[in-house]
C-alpha cells in the first residue's frame, strides 16, 4: 500500500490527523496503559498513591486520545464540538461526583441503626 | 481527496458529523451513569467474590491491546479516506474489524467463564453492575462491528462517495469513543479492582 | 414456556371501574373511528382511492414536514390530556368520598394504578407532547430555516412517542398498569412486590418514548446551532429559540440517565439482577438518586419552552420589545446549569446528612433567582406597553399569579427542616401542580392559541378561549388551594381513604368541584376548536401576520408553504420581522430570483421502526422472547434499509415556487383590500 505523506494536509476545515499523529497517539496510549498495568499488577506503590497515579495515567490517556484520535480542538471556529464536550464533562462530573457524595453519605447514615448510632457518636461526639 | 466528494463531508463542523458528536456526548453521560452505579455497588458482593477474586489482569491487558490497536488502525483507515484510497480503507477497516471481533470474543469468553463458575449477574449487586457496565460497552462494540461490516459492503459496491465518507467519519468517531470508554473500564473496574 | 410468554386470557378480564372505563373508551373509540371512516370516505381521502389519493398516508402519516409532525404531536398530547384529566377526576372523586365508613368509588389497587397513570401520562405524553409539538411547528420558522436538521429522525421521534403512548394505553385493556406512582420506586417496583406486568408497561412505554425525546433533543439543538438564517447570530435569535436551546441541552444530558435507570430496573425484573433489590447487595436509594438526577432537569425541560412562549406572547401583545433580552438569555443558561445541581431536594428525607441536605437546599433556593429575573422582565415589558388582552395574554397573566405562588411554596420546601414536614404531603402535590399547570400547561395553551392561525390559516374564537381560560384558572384555584391547606394539616399524598375525624373531607369536596370546572374549561377548548373550524372563513388570516408579530414565523403566509421560506435573505437585527416591517414602509422590497428547493421525501420507515419498537416493548413485557428478538432484528433491519436509500429528497422547481408565492401574495392583497 502506498505511504501517505506525513505532513498534515493543508485543509484546516477537515481537522484530520497525519499518520505521525496517530502513531504518536498510539505509542503514548500504549505507554500509559502498560505503565498503569505494571504498577497495579505489582502493587508497586502504597495504595493511596497507586490509586491516584493509575487514575492520573488514565486521564492522560484520555487527553491523548481526545487530541490525537478524536482531533478535539482542531476544527475551524466556532468549535461547537468542544463546547458540547465541555458541557458534557461538567454534567458528568456533577452527576458522578454528586451521586458518589450523596450515596456515601446515605450509606453512612442509613446502614443498620446500631452501626449508625455508634458511628455518629464516634464521629460527632454526640448521641442520638 | 477525490474531487467528487464534498470536502466538508468529513469535517467536524458538518451538520451530520456534529449531530453524531452530540449523540456521542449523550452516550458519554449514559456510560457515566453506569460508572456511577458501578462505583456505588462495587463493594456489594453479598458475601460473594469481589473484583480482586475474579479479574485476571493479563487477560484484560490483552483485550486492551486489541482494542487500542484497532483504534489506531481505524485512524489509518480515515487517513486513507482523506486520500480517497478505497482499497486502503477497506484493508485497514478489515484489520480493525478483526481486532474488534477478537476483543469481543475474549470478552464473551470472560463472561461465560464467570457464569459457568456461578458468578453471573444474578449473584450480587456488584456483579450486576459489572456485567451491565462492561456488557453495555460490549454491546456498543457489537453495533460498531455491524456498522463497520455494512459500511465496508457499501464501499465495495458503491465506492467512496460523499455519503460513505461522512459515515466513515462518524464510525471512526464512534470507534475511538469506545476505546476511550474502555480506558475507564480498564482503569476503574479492572485495575482499581485489583488494587483494593 | 408458552409461545405467548405470560400472556393469557386473564389479562383481558377487568372488573369494576376499570371495566367500565374500558367499555366507555371502547365505545367512544369505535364511534369515533366509524365517524372518521365515514368522513374519509365521503371526502375521498383514503389511501387507495384515485383523485385525492392517499391523503392520510401521504399528507400526515409519512410526512417529514415538521409543521405536520408538530400538529400530530399536539393532537396526541391533547387526546392524552383527556385521559389524564379523567384519571384526575377519579382521584378527586375517590378522595372526596372515601372518608370514614365510605370507601369511595374504586378499589385500593385500582386507585394506585389511576394516580400512577395520571402522573405518567401528564408528564410524558401531554407536557412533552405539547412541547415537542410547538417546537416542531415554530422553531424552524423562527430561525428562518426550511426544516429541522434531521427530518427523518424527527419523524422517527414522533412515531416512537406514539408507540410509547400506545403501550401505556394498551395497559388499560391488556393486563394492568404500574401501581407504584409515576416514578416507580423500588423495592415496590421490583419483582418481589410487583410481580405483574404493570411496572413493565411503565418501563417500556417510557423507554421507547424516551429514545424519541433524546433524538429530538439532538435534532433541535443541531438545528439551532447550524440552521439559523445568515446574519442571525445567537444573540439575535428570538428568546423562544433560546429557551428551546436550553431545554434541548437539558434533554441531551439528562435523558441518558433515565435510559440507564429504566434499563437497570428492567434488568432487575427481567434478568434477575440486583441493582435496586432489597437483598443480594442492591441499593434502592441509588434508584431514587438516579431517577431524580434525570427528574429534576426534566421539569426544567418542560418549563423552559413555556417561558419561551411567554417571551414571544408578552412583547407581541404589549406592542413593545422584550425587556432585558441579555438577562433572559443569562437566566436560561443559569437555569440549565443549576437544574443539574438541585436534584436531591426531591429526597431530603431519605436520610442524607445535614451537609448534603444544606448544599442542595441552598442550590434550590438559588435556582429561583433566574426565574424571578424572567418574570420581572415580562412585567417590565408590559409596563408602558399598549396591552391587548387576547387569549394568549390571559394565559400569561394567569401564569404570573399562579406560578409565583407555587414558586414561593417551592422555595419554602427548599429549606430541609420545612421539607421534613411537607415532603410527600398534599402541599407538595399542590406545589408541583401549580408549577406544571400554571407554568407548563398555561404556557403551552398560550402557544397553541398564539400560533394556531400561523399553522392553520384562521384564528381561534376569542370568546370561547377566554371562557376556557377562566374555567381553568378558577378550577385550578378551587382544586389546589385546598390541597395546600390539607398538606399543612398533615394530609399525605396518594391516600385512597382517611378517617372522617381528620376533618379533611370538605376540602376534598371543594377540590373535586375544582376539577369539574377544569373539565368544563377543557370542554370550552374542544368547543373552541370545533366552532372555530366551522367559522374559519370569518377569521381567516390572509396576511400571515394576524397579531402584528415581531419574529420571522410571521413573515410567511398562513399556513406557510411546505418549504417555509422561498428566499432566505440575511437578517441583521433582533425581532427580525419587526425590523423588516419598519424598513418596508420606507423601502418596498424587491427580491432576488427564486431557486429550486430541495425537500425530504415522505418515508414510511419511521412508522415501521416505531411499530416494531411497540411490538418489542409488548413482547418484553409479556415475556414473549422470540417475538422480542424478531422485532429487534426488524428494527435493526429497517435502520440498515433506510441507510441504503439514497433517494431521500425531491425538488420543487423555481417556477413552482414562484407560483406558490404569487398565490400567497394575491391572497394577502385580497385580505388587505
Amino acid at each position: 500500500m502506498s505511504r501517505p505523506t506525513s505532513a498534515p494536509q493543508p485543509q484546516p476545515e477537515t481537522a484530520q490527523g497525519s499518520v505521525g499523529s496517530y502513531v504518536l497517539g498510539f505509542a503514548l496510549s500504549l505507554a500509559f496503559t502498560l505503565t498503569a498495568y505494571a504498577l497495579a499488577a505489582n502493587h508497586a506503590l502504597p495504595s493511596r498513591t497507586l490509586v491516584t497515579v493509575v487514575l492520573g495515567l488514565g486521564v492522560m490517556q484520555l487527553i491523548v486520545q481526545l487530541a490525537l484520535f478524536l482531533h478535539l480542538g482542531k476544527g475551524s471556529k466556532p468549535q461547537w464540538n468542544v463546547s458540547v464536550f465541555s458541557f458534557a464533562l461538567l454534567v458528568i462530573v456533577i452527576l458522578v461526583g454528586g451521586s458518589l457524595w450523596i450515596m456515601t453519605n446515605l450509606n453512612y447514615h442509613m446502614i443498620s441503626p446500631t452501626d449508625t448510632d455508634r458511628a455518629i457518636i464516634h464521629d460527632e461526639g454526640v448521641g442520638p | 481527496m477525490n474531487p467528487s466528494i464534498d470536502p466538508t463531508a468529513m469535517s467536524p463542523s458538518s451538520k451530520t458529523v456534529f449531530g453524531f458528536w452530540l449523540y456521542l456526548m449523550t452516550d458519554c453521560v449514559l456510560f457515566a451513569t453506569l460508572f456511577a452505579t458501578y462505583a456505588v455497588l462495587r463493594h456489594n458482593t453479598f458475601g460473594g467474590p469481589s473484583g480482586t477474586d475474579l479479574f485476571s489482569l493479563p487477560f484484560v491487558l490483552t483485550e486492551t491491546m486489541l482494542l487500542l490497536t484497532s483504534s489506531f488502525t481505524c485512524g489509518l483507515a480515515m487517513i486513507a479516506a482523506h486520500r480517497g484510497a478505497k482499497t486502503a480503507i477497506l484493508a485497514w477497516l478489515g484489520v480493525t474489524f478483526l481486532l474488534g471481533a477478537s476483543f469481543l470474543a475474549l470478552e464473551l469468553s470472560e463472561f461465560s467463564h464467570l457464569v459457568a463458575e456461578g458468578n453471573s449477574w444474578q449473584r450480587s449487586g456488584f456483579l450486576s453492575a459489572f456485567f451491565t457496565l462492561v456488557g453495555t460497552h460490549g454491546l456498543h462494540i457489537t453495533i460498531g462491528l455491524l456498522w463497520m461490516g455494512t459500511l465496508m459492503l457499501r464501499l465495495l459496491r458503491r465506492g467512496l462517495t460523499t455519503i460513505s465518507a461522512r459515515r466513515l467519519m462518524m464510525l471512526s468517531l464512534f470507534w475511538h469513543f469506545l476505546d476511550v470508554i474502555w480506558i475507564f473500564i480498564f482503569t476503574l473496574v479492572y485495575l482499581m479492582g485489583a488494587i483494593s | 414456556m408458552s409461545i405467548l410468554g405470560r400472556l393469557t386470557l386473564q389479562a383481558f378480564q377487568h372488573g369494576g371501574i376499570t371495566g367500565l372505563a374500558l367499555i366507555g373508551t371502547a365505545v367512544a373509540g369505535t364511534l369515533g373511528a366509524i365517524a372518521a371512516a365515514i368522513w374519509l370516505t365521503v371526502t375521498r381521502r383514503w389511501g387507495w382511492a384515485a383523485g385525492r389519493a392517499r391523503w392520510l398516508w401521504r399528507e400526515w402519516l409519512t410526512s417529514l414536514d415538521p409543521k405536520k409532525i408538530g400538529v400530530m404531536y399536539i393532537v396526541v398530547a391533547l387526546l392524552m390530556l383527556l385521559r389524564g384529566i379523567s384519571d384526575a377526576a377519579m382521584i378527586r372523586a375517590q378522595q372526596a368520598t372515601s372518608a370514614g365508613n365510605a370507601h369511595g368509588i374504586v378499589s385500593s389497587d385500582t386507585f394506585q394504578q389511576v394516580f400512577s397513570a395520571h402522573g405518567t401520562i401528564m408528564i410524558f405524553f401531554v407536557a412533552m407532547g405539547l412541547m415537542f409539538g410547538l417546537i416542531n411547528l415554530i422553531l424552524p420558522l423562527q430561525l428562518g430555516a426550511r426544516d429541522v436538521a434531521f427530518p427523518f429522525l424527527n419523524a422517527t421521534s414522533l412515531w416512537l412517542f406514539v408507540a410509547g403512548m400506545a403501550l401505556i394505553n394498551l395497559s388499560l385493556a391488556v393486563g394492568e398498569f404500574a401501581a407504584t406512582g409515576w416514578l416507580a420506586y423500588p423495592p415496590l417496583s421490583e419483582l418481589a412486590y410487583s410481580p405483574g406486568v404493570g411496572v413493565d408497561y411503565w418501563i417500556w412505554s417510557l423507554q421507547i418514548a424516551g429514545v424519541g425525546s433524546l433524538l429530538s433533543g439532538i435534532n433541535f439543538l443541531v438545528t439551532i446551532i447550524k440552521l439559523r438564517r445568515p446574519g442571525m447570530s445567537l444573540m439575535k435569535m428570538p428568546v423562544f429559540a433560546w429557551s428551546v436551546a436550553g431545554a434541548m441541552a437539558l434533554v441531551v444530558f439528562a435523558f441518558p440517565v433515565l435510559t440507564v435507570t429504566l434499563t437497570l430496573l428492567a434488568l432487575d425484573r427481567t434478568m434477575g439482577m440486583h441493582f435496586f433489590t432489597s437483598a443480594f447487595g442492591g441499593n434502592p436509594m441509588m434508584y431514587v438518586n438516579l431517577i431524580w438526577a434525570w427528574g429534576h432537569p426534566e421539569v426544567y425541560i418542560l418549563i423552559l419552552p413555556a417561558f419561551g412562549v411567554f417571551s414571544e406572547v408578552v412583547p407581541t401583545f404589549s406592542s413593545k420589545r422584550l425587556f432585558g433580552y441579555t438577562s433572559m438569555v443569562w437566566a436560561i443558561w443559569s437555569i440549565v446549569v443549576l437544574s443539574f445541581l438541585v436534584w436531591l431536594h426531591h429526597f431530603f428525607t431519605m436520610g442524607a446528612g445535614a451537609d448534603v441536605n444544606a448544599f442542595f437546599g441552598i442550590m434550590t433556593m438559588v435556582i429561583a433567582i433566574p426565574t424571578g429575573v424572567k418574570v420581572f422582565n415580562w412585567l417590565f415589558t408590559m409596563y408602558r406597553g399598549r396591552i391587548r388582552f387576547t387569549t394568549p395574554m390571559m394565559w400569561f397573566l394567569g401564569f404570573v399569579v399562579t406560578f409565583t405562588i407555587g414558586g414561593m411554596a417551592g422555595v419554602l420546601m427548599a429549606v430541609p427542616p420545612a421539607d421534613f414536614q411537607l415532603h410527600n404531603s398534599l402541599f407538595l402535590v399542590a406545589h408541583f401542580h401549580t408549577m406544571i399547570i400554571g407554568g407548563v400547561v398555561f404556557g403551552y395553551f398560550a402557544g397553541i392559541t398564539y400560533w394556531f392561525p400561523k399553522i392553520f390559516g384562521f384564528r381561534l374564537n376569542e370568546t370561547l378561549g377566554k371562557c376556557a381560560f377562566w374555567c381553568w384558572l378558577t378550577g385550578f384555584c378551587l382544586a389546589f388551594v385546598p390541597l395546600y391547606i390539607l398538606g399543612l394539616m398533615g394530609a399525605t399524598r396518594r391516600l385512597d381513604h382517611y378517617d372522617a375525624s381528620m376533618g379533611w373531607q370538605w376540602l376534598f369536596i371543594v377540590a373535586g368541584i375544582g376539577v369539574l370546572i377544569i373539565c368544563l374549561g377543557i370542554g370550552f377548548q374542544l368547543l373552541q376548536f370545533a366552532y372555530s373550524i366551522w367559522k374559519r372563513h370569518d377569521t381567516r388570516d390572509t396576511t400571515g401576520d394576524p397579531w402584528d408579530g415581531r419574529t420571522l414565523e410571521w413573515a410567511t403566509s398562513s399556513p406557510p408553504p411546505v418549504y417555509n421560506f422561498a428566499l432566505t435573505p440575511a437578517v441583521s437585527e433582533r425581532d427580525a420581522f419587526w425590523a423588516a416591517k419598519q424598513a418596508a414602509h420606507d423601502h418596498p422590497q424587491s427580491h432576488a430570483a427564486y431557486q429550486p428547493i430541495s425537500l425530504p421525501r415522505n418515508s414510511a420507515m419511521s412508522l415501521l421502526i416505531a411499530g416494531l419498537s411497540f411490538v418489542f416493548g409488548f413482547a418484553i413485557i409479556w415475556h414473549i422472547w422470540w417475538l422480542a428478538l424478531v422485532a429487534l432484528v426488524g428494527v435493526v433491519g429497517a435502520i440498515i434499509a433506510r441507510s441504503t436509500n439514497e433517494d431521500t429528497e425531491y425538488e420543487i422547481s423555481a417556477a413552482e415556487v414562484a407560483a406558490i408565492e404569487a398565490k400567497a401574495a394575491r391572497k394577502s392583497e385580497g385580505g388587505r383590500a
